[in-house]
């Protein structure tokens, strides 16, 4: 089980990481900046595999890569919300971040124990006793997810 | 291919400020016979021209476009096409990133073609500190490795930039900034991505994309004074929301397209990705044709903007009907840009800054707009005005028309063109419970300054009024 981090409508790039980072050597570096307008403490109590929970347009504005990668660097695998922005959810697959489209993520509440079974395509949320299915990612999208981004899935192939 | 292509090609690819020697008839066709290899931005222009079907087959302008690019009879929307890409563009927020990734990752160490790949300092200009410095010292090594010759740094917004000198109806351009959506302005394909994506295309020059459904606003009617393109845009994401065209492409058409400026069209295709749009589509006409011909780029390919013209009352997803005549100035309010209210429930908040640029509205119709609104006029003593010229050509256009002298009389600080204060992390950064009203196109939480600033989006008369009242005002209270 893992913490839910709850968000809400429209989290844009900008509070993911703030513009001001950017120019940072690394990503780790940036890291230490994650979500700062929004919780100036995130990335000290974050702890690697707990969920990031938006609700709509999560990951709008911005088309900052670096928005995922600092997310991916505090150790962020699955990120649940009603629906992403384009750009947002397309640098999540080519990070090896799962986007989670569901609606469940209204319902569920900040610090929530949670589960996401990848297999199964199973959410649990054991605080509310609640479970909820989703579309298991197959094909293509899993290839790239299971090599951890795009990037390494075309390497991957290269080297074969 | 004729002289005259050939004529046109070299002026596309040599017209630029730095190089605007006259060639006679003779260098002119020497030229072109030897660089027919080496001009390789108009290239796809030219194939596609050859390859152009006669027919549209009842697709959108914007479905015709990416079955071009995909060698197609046909796509449709939802399907996900392998496309050739004519341009790509990254800045420096992004191009550090997009090395890293092509080089470390993609174990890539050359790009595919370094003529079709433009790459623009605009986010931070001048340098503000040491860290930056270092970014625009990388970027400067790596064009100069990669033999790339469309590098840019102190020429202005990158999509300014990219108006002026790279864009052309019916290409299919993509960069790694989400305002990149702004070309379907002048009737090409353009879209936002993200590092990953642009490496992939830097490494081969293609990429896949899921050919989006077309929303078709209908624009009725003409803009009353003192409603402007920024009103239409505005009003549009209250409208379907910041979400409402995710994975769309936003058509403007309708009788009152045409009453539109390119400049007014920029604006409003510029922040469809405020709504989530992938993309954006203005069907070229008389105006676009006329436009690229003051940019001293002449746009020729007749063929290409009838068959986009035949375009036009293909089948959509939908249809919006919007009545230019009944807008009004509109406010998007902190902090979400779909946070739209009337500026009549605003009017009189007071302000501390206010902010004349950007990608969305840092033209020379929106400097004139400011500064005819300006002229013998003073900003209130508690306020700041910032004026950044979008590019170096609308720079030097406003000094020529004399505006400069109007902000600088007026008390602004006039700055060197870039993304200044629209991006939040160089020049005119705010303090806690500070309020600043702008002509950018994003008012998140922190986005110039610390997360308990405030920023209200507006037109540039209205962001000029308030200057002057030091409130939120509508411009014909300082007429």
């Amino acid at each position: 089980m893992a913490l839910a981090w709850k968000f809400g409508d429209n989290i844009d790039t900008d509070q993911i990481i703030p513009s001001q980072y950017l120019v940072l050597p690394t990503i780790k570096d940036m890291a230490k900046f994650t979500m700062e307008p929004q919780n100036p403490d995130f990335s000290n109590t974050y702890k690697e595999g707990d969920v990031i929970v938006g609700e709509v347009n999560f990951g709008c504005g911005s088309s900052r890569e670096q928005a995922p990668l600092v997310l991916k660097e505090l150790g962020v695998r699955v990120i649940i919300a009603i629906d992403f922005a384009r750009i947002f959810f397309r640098n999540c697959i080519n990070n090896g971040i799962l986007p989670i489209e569901h609606p469940c993520a209204k319902e569920i509440s900040d610090q929530d124990m949670v589960s996401v079974d990848l297999a199964k395509g199973e959410i649990v949320n054991q605080t509310q006793n609640k479970t909820w299915q989703f579309n298991k990612i197959e094909g293509y999208l899993e290839e790239i997810l299971n090599a951890g981004g795009l990037a390494a899935y075309i390497a991957s192939k290269k080297g074969k | 291919m004729s002289l005259f292509h050939l004529i046109h090609l070299i002026q596309c690819n040599h017209g630029s400020e730095t190089n605007q020697q006259i060639l006679n008839n003779e260098e002119l066709i020497f030229r072109a016979i030897l660089s027919q290899i080496i001009i390789h931005p108009l290239k796809n222009f030219f194939l596609s021209e050859k390859t152009m079907a006669n027919t549209t087959n009842g697709m959108t302008a914007t479905e015709y476009i990416i079955a071009q690019h995909a060698k197609r009879d046909r796509v449709k929307p939802g399907e996900i096409v392998n496309v050739s890409v004519d341009l790509c563009m990254s800045n420096d927020a992004t191009t550090l990133l997009t090395e890293k990734i092509i080089k470390e990752q993609m174990k890539t160490q050359k790009l595919w073609d370094p003529d079709r790949v433009i790459i623009i300092v605009d986010h931070q200009v001048p340098a503000d500190s040491v860290d930056t410095s270092i970014v625009q010292q990388q970027m400067a090594l790596f064009v100069d490795e990669q033999g790339i010759k469309n590098f840019h740094t102190t020429d202005g917004v990158c999509h300014q930039v990219m108006l002026e000198k790279y864009v052309y109806p019916g290409a299919l351009i993509l960069g790694a900034d989400s305002h990149t959506c702004s070309y379907g302005s002048i009737g090409s394909v353009s879209s936002g991505i993200g590092s990953t994506d642009l490496a992939a295309i830097w490494a081969s020059g293609e990429t896949w994309l899921k050919v989006p459904e077309t929303i078709r606003f209908i624009l009725n009617g003409t803009l009353q004074p003192d409603v402007s393109a920024k009103d239409v845009a505005l009003h549009i994401i209250n409208l379907v929301r910041a979400n409402g065209l995710t994975y769309k492409t936003m058509e403007l058409a309708g009788p009152g397209v045409t009453s539109l400026t390119v400049p007014q069209r920029f604006t409003i295709c510029n922040m469809a990705v405020e709504a989530g749009a992938k993309s954006t589509m203005v069907i070229p006409d008389q105006s676009v044709i006329e436009f690229f011909e003051t940019l001293g780029r002449p746009f020729i390919n007749v063929s290409l903007i009838e068959n986009l013209q035949k375009t036009q009352h293909s089948p959509c997803h939908s249809e919006i009907q919007i009545h230019l005549n009944e807008l009004t100035p509109q406010i998007a309010c902190p902090h979400y840009v779909d946070n739209v209210r009337p500026l009549s429930e605003v009017q009189g908040l007071k302000m501390d800054q206010a902010f004349l640029g950007s990608c969305t509205n840092g033209r020379i119709e929106d400097l004139r707009e400011g500064a005819h609104l300006l002229k013998g006029k003073r900003i209130a003593s508690n306020m700041k005005l910032l004026v950044t010229p979008a590019s170096l050509r609308v720079y030097k256009q406003a000094l020529d028309e004399n505006l400069i002298p109007i902000f600088l009389d007026a008390g602004a600080i006039v700055n060197h063109p870039g993304c200044s204060t629209c991006w939040g992390a160089h020049q005119g950064i705010l303090a806690p419970g500070q309020r600043m009203v702008t002509t950018g196109n994003r008012n998140f939480k922190g986005r110039a300054g610390s997360p308990d600033s405030e920023i209200y989006l507006a037109s540039p008369s209205v962001v000029v009024a308030s200057a002057i009242k030091g409130e939120l005002t509508h411009p014909k209270e300082v007429r």
